[in-house]
């Protein structure tokens, strides 16, 4: 056996959002080959050079910098190259796309830049510790953003691509392990084929809505939800700046989710304006609102529950809120319910000053660390890729070996799995003891 | 007998066999104590070895020049290589033996062997000294020393057996069971469960109607087990084939409510993957029929294995339903079928090495830890065996890891992860499945046993003749060159491009395969067959083997980052509290165990990696 050679790993390094300038470091064994495809020649060590950055069919992609730091000497102790490029998101796009399709390299897990480095020496401690801090508050903000980049909000999607995986893989493995009963031999493979086919159809369907829906939203979307006539909307026209939202003091005048995108902060933002919470109306329309409100608040990059003296409050947020907003500070009844609720008055303007610092603080540890939406999304979508190749494959030649044709499946559910959760042995084994009768 | 040993095996089953023989090759003065010792290499169950999974357990002991290969091969009446028309990662060897020619080739295998003792007793206690076990007191008084003890229960921990309203404390049927030492462990703090099993009855093959039933042959020529093995010499037997009629189905619903199981009697587990024949009827309603093995217990005993009716209803149930099947109308059962259960230890006590936790000196193998099969039970004695003999010696203990075999994937599943039901091994357990294979156990491990020094002359002189032909066939093979248009002639489609292919490529061709290579070069097919079987991997596996090959690679980097025992979980902040109690539970030994754990993360790695990094007095402060 050969000693095989640590992979190749890429990412955006730089910080979040429409930053001018976005920075790309590859760091393994390739990082230098990269280099000569894309920009050559190598610069001196540790200098920049300004190069024309190329795609590997001729064109240009953008003029930057570039940046060549051969092992041990870098960050991460391996060979490492940085590419500082326009920040555009498109430029950012097209290379990470590129350095995807390089032999051997592959987009960095969350983490993986610092356990180089560490390993070899480079961090300390401390530095370890605060990064995996970031890397661990980003995640869950990182996962619901990656979800509604491609299907909205419909986490149930997610759930049928894992089920859909341990039946294929479920029914293969069962072909392999259970070969020799009478239940399971002819019909697992063909019981698979339907489902596989289905789910590239799903995948494929998937990708496209992503393609659409990107553009649009790669900002943080915060949502506003609370009782009915708490302000809701008031608020999303204070932040907005302008009147996105319909307000009346009826309430249930919002009935389905209003939007505003605003740049704050210097993030494309999206506001979420929600249906009021309340219990046992009789209206459809109401009921539906409100369900597409509870969804929204559950996947809400920053939630905001908005409260006032005068709004009944019989329904609680769906899930825990990053921000309580107590509304109509200028009512003389007001006695806030929650101490840790920030007092604002939408009519007057009181306390909105603050409650845009603590959003901008909010937004911070949202946002914090090293990648952003784009690179999110880029990682979905070539774990998705990847998993319509492999399945492709599976149902591609007949005649090849099951064995086979169950490791790419593998790699299919080990790829989808970054997105939809891993699924484990005892997964695809409860799976097919519930449906073969195995056991002579 | 002087009473002083360097290793005691409690138990003559699979596990304890294979743990006494592993031991005394190591050169450790080893005794084996047992109840009885006519019973040692007893096959209590399906008097069958080997299978899915279990095969390649089966090879890999032998690759560690275990004993259970060899006597399979001498005592096998009907082999069958399972998966044939697969690829060889998942092609499991399975052989029928019979029960008496098991048991004497066992017991002969284990006589000749040097620094092995056998002593007969029951096992009342363990000698615990200093919070190590030292010895183990038997029950006509004596007490026997030692510097390591591995215990091989099987199902004899407290064992209940169930038939129907009955119940018989045993550890087989007419055995006693061993009752003291569970006590004694749960004592030490151990966690300890129970499992549930069953058998089915055996009947007179004298009474069964063979004639109207369908016939099941074996191999010609049959794929022995060890890799020692040249030829099968015993007399092969043919099996036969009945099923459960409409009739069968209604007598076991009509009265599924004395079934222990459903009476509420059993509170253990059973396996999901061996149901008794009430569950299956009971869960798969709309299955009319299931069919049944007659497997023949051996070749001078009339005794018949009837697999597929595993069942613990009463007696005068299982006479009315087992009469209800085709040739079986008139059929003598010689005993009914039962279903037991028994004491086990959490694996999670354990460490890789198998070796309790909590009790420095005790070793555990077999159905005491949770698992189910003879096989799973070999590797895991060989391993228990192997490390007891090093301990006594004063060594470190010896590791397996999952890329080294399914004993790794085995004892790594059960120490991390415990069990919910007795653990039986399957090939979709092992990730790196394309490299574990069958055919290269040997190339696998036996260099790893020549360095420990559990393997001996003959084997490693027959293993590097064996290297040395696979390395000829493969040179063979890469030689062997056709151009296209030859291959047109021939009628093999490629490509019509002038380019020769070699053997290696065609052989990966689905619609080629070596059976078709082999007549276009009369030089592969006069290879010997484990050197064609190597080349079939190669050809077929070359894509994938390279990236498997390097998903190893890191998987032994972090095996090789130790975690110190008893590391304090809740001092890392950066981990989630989530992850901290999950880890303080596994309490992973290396950084690969750790990254095991259930929602690892790659940043709570490097903060986990940090931490074990960091310098020792700064922990301190």
């Amino acid at each position: 056996m050969t000693a095989a050679l640590p992979t190749t790993i890429f990412a955006l390094s730089s910080g979040q959002g429409r930053a001018g300038v976005a920075v790309l470091r590859v760091s393994g064994p390739q990082a230098g080959k990269v280099v000569e495809i894309l920009a050559a020649p190598i610069p001196k060590p540790r200098k920049a050079a300004l190069r024309k950055i190329r795609h590997p069919n001729g064109e240009i992609i953008d003029e930057g910098l570039v940046l060549w730091f051969p092992a041990p000497g870098s960050a991460t102790g391996e060979d490492l190259a940085e590419f500082h490029v326009h920040g555009a998101p498109a430029v950012v796009r097209l290379l990470i796309e590129v350095l995807s399709a390089q032999e051997g390299l592959r987009l960095a897990e969350p983490g993986e830049f610092s356990r180089r480095a560490f390993a070899n020496g480079k961090l300390d401690l401390v530095e370890v510790e605060g990064l995996a801090d970031l890397l661990n508050a980003q995640g869950e903000a990182q996962r619901r953003l990656a979800m509604r980049q491609f299907l909205g909000e419909a986490s149930a999607v997610y759930e049928r691509w894992r089920g859909d995986v341990i039946t294929a893989l479920g029914l293969h493995e069962a072909a392999i392990d259970f070969s020799d009963e009478d239940d399971v031999a002819a019909k697992a493979l063909e019981a698979a084929r339907p489902v596989i086919g289905g789910l590239v159809a799903e995948l494929r369907n998937a990708l496209e809505k992503s393609s659409q829906n990107a553009a649009i939203r790669s900002g943080l979307r915060l949502v506003i939800a609370g009782p009915p006539n708490a302000g809701k909307s008031s608020l999303l026209n204070a932040l907005a700046g302008r009147e996105a939202a319909i307000v009346s003091p009826i309430a249930g005048t919002t009935r389905d989710v209003v939007e505003a995108q605003i740049m704050f902060e210097g993030l494309p933002l999206t506001l979420a304006d929600t249906a009021g919470l309340r219990e046992g109306s009789g209206d459809v329309i109401e009921q539906m609102g409100m369900a597409r409100a509870q969804s929204e608040a559950r996947d809400a990059d920053i939630l905001i529950w908005v409260s006032a003296p005068d709004a009944a409050e019989k329904v609680g947020p769906p899930r825990k809120p990053d921000l309580l907003v107590e509304n109509k500070a200028d009512l003389d009844s007001i006695r806030s319910r929650n101490d840790s609720a920030l007092l604002v008055s939408t009519k007057t303007g009181f306390g909105l000053n603050r409650l845009r610092e603590v959003l901008k603080n909010l937004i911070h540890v949202k946002l914090a660390g090293a990648e952003d939406a784009i690179v999110v999304r880029q990682r979905h979508v070539l774990a998705v890729e990847e998993s319509i190749r492999l399945l492709n494959k599976c149902l591609g030649e007949s005649g090849r070996a099951a064995e086979l044709v169950a490791e790419d499946l593998r790699g299919a559910a080990r790829a989808l799995g970054s997105i939809t959760g891993h699924v484990d042995v005892e997964d695809l084994l409860g799976k097919i003891f519930s449906e073969f009768c195995i056991g002579k | 007998m002087n009473g002083n040993f360097d290793v005691i095996v409690v138990g003559g089953g699979h596990a304890g066999c294979e743990a006494a023989a592993a031991a005394a090759r190591l050169g450790a003065a080893t005794a084996l104590l047992t109840h009885k010792r006519a019973t040692i290499g007893e096959m209590s169950c399906n008097p069958a070895i080997g299978g899915l999974g279990k095969g390649h357990l089966v090879r890999e002991i032998d690759a560690l020049d275990g004993v259970m290969g060899r006597v399979a091969d001498a005592a096998g009446i009907q082999f069958r290589l399972l998966n044939r028309s697969k690829g060889p990662a998942v092609r499991g060897p399975r052989a029928q033996a019979d029960r008496k020619l098991y048991r004497e080739a066992m017991q002969a295998a284990l006589a000749a062997q040097p620094d092995l003792e056998i002593v007969e007793g029951a096992a009342t206690a363990l000698i615990i000294e200093n919070g190590a076990v030292s010895g183990i007191k038997i029950s006509d008084g004596r007490e026997l020393r030692a510097k390591a003890v591995v215990l091989t229960t099987g199902t004899f921990l407290n064992g209940l057996i169930h038939i129907g309203e009955k119940q018989i404390p045993a550890g087989r049927v007419g055995e006693a069971p061993a009752l003291g030492l569970s006590g004694q462990l749960a004592a030490a703090g151990l966690q300890l469960g129970r499992l549930k099993t069953g058998t089915p009855a055996r009947l007179d093959g004298k009474t069964i109607n063979w004639s109207i039933l369908e016939e099941q042959k074996g191999d010609d020529p049959p794929v022995p087990f060890s890799f020692l093995t040249t030829r099968i010499t015993t007399p092969q037997i043919a099996c036969f084939i009945t099923s459960t009629t409409a009739r069968t189905h209604e007598i076991i619903a009509a009265n599924i409510g004395r079934s222990p199981l459903y009476s509420g009697q059993i509170s253990g587990t059973g396996p999901r993957y061996c149901p008794s024949i009430e569950d299956k009827i009971h869960r798969f309603k709309d299955k009319t029929s299931h069919q049944i093995f007659l497997e023949p217990e051996g070749l001078d005993d009339d005794t018949v294995y009837p697999n597929g009716i595993s069942t613990s209803l009463p007696e005068d149930v299982q006479e009315a339903f087992i009469h209800s099947m085709p040739g079986l109308e008139q059929v003598r059962i010689i005993r009914p079928g039962y279903a037991i259960e028994y004491d086990y230890v959490d694996p999670r006590e354990l460490g890789h090495d198998l070796q309790v936790k909590k009790l420095p000196g005790l070793y555990l193998a077999g159905q005491i830890n949770g698992t189910t099969g003879y096989e799973e039970a070999g590797a895991q004695g060989l391993l228990a065996g192997i490390n007891a003999a090093r301990s006594a010696g004063g060594s470190g203990p010896a590791l397996f890891d999952r890329a080294d075999g399914y004993l790794g994937v085995m004892v790594d599943d059960l120490v991390m992860r415990g069990v919910s039901e007795p653990y039986r091994m399957f090939t979709s357990r092992a990730e790196y499945r394309l490299a574990l294979r069958a055919d290269n156990a040997d190339q696998r491990l036996t260099p790893k046993g020549i360095a420990l020094g559990v393997v001996g002359p003959a084997r490693a002189k027959a293993f590097a003749a064996r290297m040395e032909a696979i390395a000829a066939a493969r040179n063979v093979a890469r030689e062997s060159l056709m151009t296209s248009s030859a291959l047109a002639k021939l009628g093999v489609r490629v490509n019509q491009d002038g380019r020769s292919r070699n053997a290696m490529e065609l052989i990966a061709m689905p619609d080629v395969g070596l059976e078709r290579v082999e007549q276009l070069w009369p030089a592969l097919a006069a290879l010997p067959s484990f050197a064609k079987e190597a080349l079939e991997a190669d050809a077929l596996y070359s894509g994938y083997m390279d990236r498997q090959e390097a998903e190893i690679a890191a998987l032994r980097k972090d095996e090789g980052i130790a975690i110190p025992t008893g590391l304090d979980y809740f001092a890392i902040p950066s981990l989630s509290m989530e992850l901290r109690q999950k880890l303080s539970r596994a309490q992973p030994g290396t950084l690969a165990q750790a990254a095991r754990v259930e929602g690892m993360t790659p940043a709570g790695l490097a903060c986990l990696l940090g931490h074990i990094k960091k310098p020792r007095a700064k922990q301190v402060a």
